[in-house]
């Protein structure tokens, strides 16, 4: 493995009856530990992408090839079933087998192994997802964060090629969420197992993509590294699916009474402090969290005043997309009249102001 | 009371829903999972034996395993006798007849078990027939044993069936049924009501055990 340039190719048409059929066309280079983020607003198709290529669901034509394995060609009739795939899979409500201990959820998947083998590989498991002391639970006695942590090490046990789950976090209340979603980056970088992730939250992409692919009705919109995708949206599609359209990569420089210093690319922006943030940062920013005012920033304020220089102004229909650069590139939201009477155009120097609440920070690997 | 008459009736209400046991999971199974559009054909054939009059139902085996039917002619070339009117007979006209009375409970139990359990059971490299008995029936014990009991007790209490197809045999075909509707035929009301009291004994047992089994109500029972 390794140089080996290994690729998943994922090409399928589906159809249902009163939706917008899935045509989707996905290709990209895996090494190691590659998370793809299948994302999207609910209804646009992703979980059916998903499913289909852990073979639970049987596209009209398609191909599907991971690395060298050909799981679908409807064309040559190859139509490998889920058993014969090798990947582990885990539903949004995460199904754990009721009738069996924690244990035996794990061991499910390893009925192939002698039981002595069987037996190691469940500790090991036990072990990686923190889960000692639970063997005889059963599923109902866990917490929500415990019974994830069970379904991820039952998917894991066999050793898959290939880790697909489905909304992992979505099934958790907010508070756990926030925590389990670094956990789960470090735990998918340890597996050093390609993964195919299906969210519709743009801060479990950030956080856990290395290539994201946008779906709306059933089609790609773009495919791309996350930060890429969010603050480059190629089109005005992507942009209104993926909702955040400044997300720049900055260190936290300071943390008092509540609020946190980021320096970014030399410009400062103050943000509310969040629990458990690292110094590396992704800031993120809303569109319509922009406020444009003519001139330069005048005086000082505890919310962000920077003064930016307009590189484009997009009109679509009654509202333009602004871009200036603030010593980063920041994109603006504002009314078409706006930016009609502040004669908005390439080289124009306006002040943005941004309430610090609405400065998105969400973890990241350090460079 | 006739004990030998009793003693024939157990024996084929129990054989009998051993039988629908084996036979009526596959069929459960493919009632409750198939896709097919015509799923609903086989549906009404199981179903067919609740709303038929049992001597209709009768007749039809009857002729089915007689001598002159294909069938009847293989079982004689075989065994070396015909099929009416023996033990066997009568076992497979009762396992026709209880068949909705297993197939059902069997197929809306395994309709309760979640769908993704079962995929995520094919995701982890197991076979359709491995999930079937490592993680359906588990899962649809009680629908199960509901159906097992069912086809049991109503196999006790059949009569139109056993008549056209069993006769009236001693020690052979003549069930607690009939030896009461002879005793009631000989004017020995005395006979006909221990025995008939004996049989709602005995049948009301059984639908107790499955509706507090349905019921949960023993579910203090450590349920490991």
């Amino acid at each position: 493995m390794g140089s080996m340039a290994a690729e998943i190719t994922i090409h399928l048409v589906k159809t249902f009856p009163g939706r917008a059929p899935i045509r989707a066309q996905i290709r990209y280079p895996v090494e190691g530990a590659t998370v793809l983020i299948l994302f999207g607003p609910s209804g646009s198709g992703k979980t059916t992408i998903l499913r289909s290529v852990a073979g639970l669901e049987w596209p009209e034509q398609g191909t599907i090839r991971f690395v060298s394995r050909l799981w679908l060609d409807t064309a040559s009739g190859v139509r490998v079933p889920p058993q014969g795939r090798h990947i582990g899979y885990m539903s949004q409500d995460y199904a754990l087998f009721p009738t069996y201990t924690v244990a035996g959820n794990i061991a499910y998947g390893l009925s192939h192994l002698h039981s002595a083998e069987r037996k190691k590989r469940v500790d090991e498991v036990m072990e990686l997802f923190q889960l000692r002391g639970l063997e005889q639970a059963k599923p109902r006695e866990l917490s929500g964060g415990q019974q994830q942590r069970v379904a991820l090490a039952r998917a894991v046990a066999p050793r898959p090629l290939l880790l697909l789950l489905d909304e992992p976090l979505s099934a958790l209340d907010a508070p756990t969420r926030l925590h389990l979603r670094d956990e789960l980056r470090t735990l998918l970088k340890q597996l050093a197992l390609p993964s195919i992730v299906v969210t519709h939250d743009w801060a479990e992409a950030l956080t856990l993509g290395d290539v994201m692919a946008v779906i709306s009705a059933g089609e790609v919109l773009q495919v791309g590294a996350p930060i890429d995708v969010f603050s480059r949206p190629q089109n005005a599609d992507v942009a209104r699916v993926v909702g955040v359209e400044t997300v720049v990569k900055g260190r936290v420089v300071e943390a008092t009474g509540g609020m946190v210093r980021v320096s970014v690319n030399g410009t400062t922006l103050m943000a509310l402090e969040a629990e458990s943030i690292g110094p590396d940062v992704f800031a993120c920013i809303r569109a319509e969290d922009v406020v444009l005012e003519q001139g330069r920033a005048s005086g000082s304020s505890a919310r962000n005043h920077l003064t930016g220089t307009v590189q484009a102004v997009t009109i679509l229909g009654a509202l333009a997309r602004v871009t200036l650069d603030c010593g980063f590139p920041l994109v603006a939201m504002v009314t078409r009249s706006t930016a009609e009477e502040f004669k908005l155009a390439a080289g124009v120097v306006v002040t943005a102001a941004i309430k610090a609440g609405a400065v998105h920070l969400i973890s990241r690997q350090g460079d | 009371m006739n004990w030998i008459a009793i003693w024939v009736t157990f024996k084929l209400a129990a054989l009998t829903a051993l039988i629908l046991l084996i036979v009526g999971l596959p069929i459960a199974y493919w009632v409750s999972f198939s896709r097919r559009r015509w799923k609903f054909l086989v549906e009404s054939v199981v179903a067919l034996p609740l709303v038929l009059p049992p001597t209709v139902l009768g007749f039809y085996i009857l002729v089915a395993i007689g001598p002159h039917s294909p069938l009847g002619r293989f079982y004689n070339d075989l065994v070396g006798h015909p099929l009416p009117f023996t033990f066997e007979g009568l076992l497979l006209a009762s396992v026709l007849y209880s068949l909705p009375f297993a197939v059902q409970p069997f197929a809306a139990a395994f309709e309760q078990v979640d769908r993704q359990l079962i995929e995520a059971s094919w995701t982890l490299g197991v076979s359709k027939l491995g999930t079937f008995f490592k993680l359906i029936v588990p899962l649809s014990k009680a629908g199960l044993l509901t159906g097992a009991v069912l086809s049991f007790a109503h196999t006790l209490g059949e009569f139109g069936v056993v008549l056209m197809v069993g006769g009236n045999l001693e020690g052979e075909t003549r069930t607690v049924s009939i030896d009461i509707y002879d005793e009631v035929q000989a004017l020995n009301y005395a006979g006909a009501a221990k025995t008939a009291f004996f049989l709602l004994v005995v049948s009301y047992a059984v639908l107790l055990f499955v509706y507090a089994v349905n019921r949960n109500v023993w579910a203090a029972w450590p349920r490991k």
